[in-house]
């Protein structure tokens, strides 16, 4: 196989990692890593790096929108950030010291707990309007565009938010993902925001996370142009046509045919690892 | 604040895949038939991992080398909206967020520095 034949494999693969990402909302980093080690037998070092790089790519691009129609919530997300950034170059440097067969089995662990949650429905937090006095401080507190109009909401338990969205980061920084259902957690059910603010300040932090962790990749060497382009390409296509397609089909079946997908891929990055091959 | 910093984000990433498939062009045209070596991590010559070793690398026409400019414009990108961040705070006097924003420039720099190790 040449360059040539290997760019396009891995750009049609990524397209495809890229689609089942952004329709089962695990995002597409996700898939990228197995994609890369367990099918072209790329080294994980550089399939982390190659992506971080599109992680970077497609949360920027939605968060463009996001921002725009006032569901992020800036504050937020600045403060977060600084959680996910040193967690996500904690995690880097840890990824540089760890053999790829470990971070190959974490990798899998991760993927399997991702496809349960991503099929259990949302569970809905009560309205909260007690005021938090951290949160007051810190002018947390903000509003979001609902169909009857704008609606505020009141922020709560930012130390373990903090500490959650620091563990993000390392996962970040560690696995090459976005980490974006951690930083939800984090948000919607810790902190008690919105789901619509929480999924699109997730969105927001996980660029400034990634880029954070891809900084390191970059400057050890982990991060390949002629990997990272198709990859970085594929994806972007493959999120922005499946954010097309989830507006017009339904997805809870897909969902769960995804869902069991990633499993069994989870079970294979955990079987290289133990078994060596990652 | 919404406004630029959605446009700053767009700008970023459009450029970036620009200069990306600009470079795949160069890249792919010259190298195409060539042999991937990816089993075993060797990593990437020292011209390819630091901003000024990329930019070098870019301007003498290496395909790799602008593809590489446009993945780092692509790790711009999020630190020119931090940068942005600062500077808004900065301007309304929330000294709080300045100092959030600060931490997080920090942060995105020690990562390109080449981490904390």
């Amino acid at each position: 196989m040449n360059v040539l034949q290997l760019t396009m494999l891995v750009g049609a693969g990524s397209v495809l990692a890229g689609l089942v990402g952004a329709l089962t909302g695990l995002g597409g980093g996700v898939m990228i890593v197995p994609l890369l080690t367990l099918a072209f037998d790329v080294d994980i070092h550089y399939a982390i790096g190659a992506s971080l790089v599109s992680v970077i790519a497609t949360s920027s691009g939605a968060a463009a929108a996001f921002v725009r129609d006032g569901f992020t919530n800036v504050r937020i997300g600045m403060f977060l950030e600084i959680a996910t950034t040193t967690g996500s170059l904690v995690g880097a440097v840890l990824a540089g010291l760890c053999p790829a067969s470990l971070i190959a089995i974490l990798f899998g662990a991760v993927l399997l707990y991702s496809a349960m949650v991503s099929t259990a429905e949302p569970r809905r937090t009560g309205a909260d309007d007690l005021p938090d006095a951290l949160a007051g401080r810190l002018r947390m507190d903000g509003r979001y565009p609902t169909p009857a109009g704008w609606r505020a909401y009141r922020v709560h338990r930012v130390p373990l938010g903090f500490g959650l969205a620091w563990v993000a980061g390392i996962l970040a920084g560690l696995l090459g993902i976005g980490a974006g259902a951690l930083k939800v957690v984090a948000m919607d059910q810790v902190m008690r925001i919105p789901f619509k603010v929480s999924t699109a300040t997730s969105n927001f932090m996980i660029g400034v996370t990634a880029a954070a962790g891809a900084g390191v990749y970059l400057s050890q060497g982990y991060i390949d142009p002629g990997l990272a382009m198709p990859v970085m390409l594929g994806v972007t296509a493959g999120s922005w046509i499946g954010a097309r397609l989830l507006a017009v089909i339904d997805t809870r079946l897909l969902r769960l045919v995804f869902s069991v997908l990633v499993s069994i891929l989870a079970m294979e990055m955990i079987t290289s690892g133990v078994f060596g091959g990652a | 604040m919404a406004v630029h910093i959605s446009t700053v984000l767009r700008a970023g990433v459009t450029l970036a895949t620009a200069f990306v498939l600009f470079g795949a062009t160069l890249y792919l045209s010259r190298h195409g038939t060539t042999e991937p070596l990816y089993e075993a991590f060797t990593g990437e010559p020292e011209a390819l991992r630091s901003v000024a070793g990329i930019w070098g690398a870019a301007l003498s026409g290496s395909g790799r080398g602008v593809i590489q400019l446009g993945l780092l414009v692509l790790l711009a990108t999020p630190i020119a909206r931090v940068a942005l961040s600062f500077v808004t705070f900065a301007a309304i006097l929330d000294r709080t967020y300045v100092v959030a924003a600060g931490i997080v420039l920090a942060m995105l720099c020690l990562g390109l520095a080449g981490g904390p190790a």
